[in-house]
């Protein structure tokens, strides 16, 4: 008995120690945030010790964050939609449907996902180009409607789903497309909050395609805003980290409101292996 | 047997055991809907994904330079010129130091920390949370953030003079920059893993460990003879997806250190982005990028073959 609390305390011991590391760089960016510039160059306590709220003021005045903000929601918000309405229905063919290629064309889309971003982005770029899409919320919206992985996620969910739930809706004198929405959508909640909050995350945080098809100010998303922020404020630490964190905050409250079905969306995919 | 003659439909077998020539039967109805249902998706990738991986497949062979209408046709030119590039190399050089130290610092310590967590311990959800933070942070966040911490003036190097030693300038130099760098992805991805190998973990049946112990095996042998061993399958997942990560890298590395210095960092997604979007060389970029694929391909593949073999000998 005795040997196993202390065998539980060394666990949390570690897990504490190992805590503190993993949280450091993100409470310096969060202190830091809060100083004045001389601080910046003297601190070395990582928890605040100053209160310069105002910090943040300056920072959003210093670069039109405001508008990278409503940029990066604009395109969250068609992607996760697009996904959300693509994917799913994608999905639902694969999990349900029987036509010629089912499976060859499973396998080409299995396969598409080994195929490194960089490959494709330079004749995507083109044909983004060549629309006349270049700073256009087009550009970083319709390339992205839908994906490989969330088609995979929903076709799995899917196919857990009775069939005989199905059958009797279908007997009922439901058309395909009414089971699909009436039965099998509202059946897969969980599956499409783990698909919406991936992609919001992908969208948020995204940032080569953002970069490249967007070149006006006007455009850019926060992740790009940010990036360009650093050039221009390279050393005024203070502002940069108040800049970095409001960027940071609504991927890390969608994270903490929706951990749990991030969670077993992590688990599903890693274990379908 | 009879010799009456018997009528046989198509998809059943004739006499004998001969299946019938038969034609698949689709239901028109059901392929309809598939197409129906398809169509959104398939148009989306095929233009946006499928079609440019043909596309650079073509410009990979040309030197076109990104404006020109005309992509002039050289062959494998590009790809002979890469092999003759000093600065192929040194990208080639950084991005494997930087994927096997990927790899190896993801496996041991997302598998540390699960096995940490692996335990009816309290604070579970709490440590889990932590531990995940920085996945959901994007990595041009974490790039400055890391900046800032090995910056001269930054936290690591004031510790260090506390300590009544003068820290380096860590990212002027190209293999303390190139560590750093390592050490930032593993940061940013441990709490994947972690959960990854949780999963696993949690999957094991614990019978085993019940006859293990009975045979007298200690906690280090279990781990090394039953944990480690069983948990292989999701040791190839980790690794395939951290080669992917490195292999693939850019949005840390831009923010980072921008390649620098003088080129120590430069892995293969920067390299490409500086050929094709910095120097307007889009036949030679898309040449790097098509080596990249088949290097991660190549890789996955051996990794697949020996997991195999392993398996094989259990």
């Amino acid at each position: 008995m005795k040997r196993r609390t202390v065998g539980l305390l060394a666990r949390h011991a570690i897990l504490i120690a190992g805590s503190i590391v993993v949280v450091v760089p993100l409470l310096w960016m969060f202190t830091t945030s809060l100083q004045t510039r001389a601080e910046t160059y003297t601190n070395t306590s990582v928890l605040p010790t100053s209160w310069h709220w105002q910090n943040y003021a300056r920072a959003w005045e210093s670069a039109p964050f405001a508008q990278y903000y409503v940029n990066s929601l604009v395109m969250a918000a068609g992607i996760v939609a697009g996904h959300l309405v693509f994917d799913a229905l994608a999905a639902y063919a694969f999990a349900r449907l029987d036509f010629p290629f089912k499976r060859s064309l499973f396998t080409l889309l299995l396969a598409g996902l080994m195929v490194p971003t960089f490959v494709t982005v330079i004749p995507a770029y083109s044909i983004v180009a060549n629309l006349g899409w270049i700073d256009t919320y087009s550009a970083l919206i319709v390339p992205r409607l839908a994906d490989v992985f969330g088609i995979i996620l929903l076709r799995q969910y899917f196919a857990t789903i009775p069939l005989e739930l199905e059958e009797a809706a279908r007997i009922d004198g439901c058309s395909r497309a009414g089971t699909f929405l009436r039965v099998v959508v509202p059946l897969s909640t969980p599956a499409f909050a783990t698909l919406g909050i991936f992609s919001f995350l992908f969208a948020w945080n995204d940032f080569l395609w953002p970069l490249l098809v967007t070149n006006n100010d006007d455009m850019r998303t926060i992740q790009i805003g940010l990036a360009s922020f650093v050039g221009r404020y390279g050393t005024s630490w203070n502002y940069l980290m108040a800049g970095t964190l409001t960027a940071t905050v609504p991927s890390i409250i969608v994270f903490l409101f929706f951990q749990r079905a991030l969670v077993r969306g992590i688990a599903t995919t890693g274990l379908k292996d | 047997m009879s010799l009456a003659p018997v009528s046989v439909r198509p998809g059943e077998s004739l006499p004998g055991g001969r299946p019938a020539p038969r034609r698949r039967r689709y239901d028109r109805e059901q392929v309809l809907t598939a197409a129906v249902f398809l169509a959104p998706a398939l148009v989306v990738l095929g233009v946006f994904v499928f079609y440019p991986i043909v596309s650079a497949g073509h410009i990979s062979l040309t030197s076109w330079n990104g404006f020109d209408p005309s992509k002039p046709f050289v062959g494998l030119g590009n790809y002979v010129a890469l092999t003759q590039d000093p600065e192929f190399w040194n990208s080639l050089l950084v991005t494997v130091l930087y994927a096997v130290g990927v790899c190896v610092l993801s496996v041991v310590s997302g598998l540390a920390v699960a096995l940490l967590l692996d335990a009816p311990i309290r604070g579970l959800g709490i440590y889990r949370t932590i531990y995940f933070l920085p996945v959901v942070t994007s990595s041009v966040a974490a790039a400055i953030v890391w900046r800032y911490l090995l910056d001269p003036s930054g936290l690591v190097n004031a510790v260090l003079a506390q300590a009544g030693t003068v820290g380096p300038d860590w990212l002027q130099d190209r293999w303390l920059a190139l560590g750093a760098l390592t050490l930032l992805t593993v940061w940013k991805n441990i709490g994947f893993n972690a959960v990854l190998y949780l999963t696993a973990l949690q999957a094991l049946p614990a019978s085993i460990y019940e006859s293990a112990s009975l045979d007298g095996a200690n906690g280090w042998q279990q781990l090394r003879h039953l944990t480690v061993p069983l948990l292989s399958p999701m040791t190839f997942f980790v690794v395939v997806q951290a080669l992917i990560t490195s292999f693939q890298a850019f949005d840390l590395v831009y923010v980072f250190t921008e390649g620098g210095p003088r080129g120590g960092t430069e892995v293969l997604g920067m390299f490409m982005y500086r050929t094709a979007f910095r120097l307007g060389e889009f036949g030679y970029g898309t040449a790097i990028a098509f080596v990249t694929l088949f290097l991660v391909l190549g890789v996955t593949l051996v990794q697949w073959r020996l997991g195999g073999a392993e398996g094989n000998d259990r």
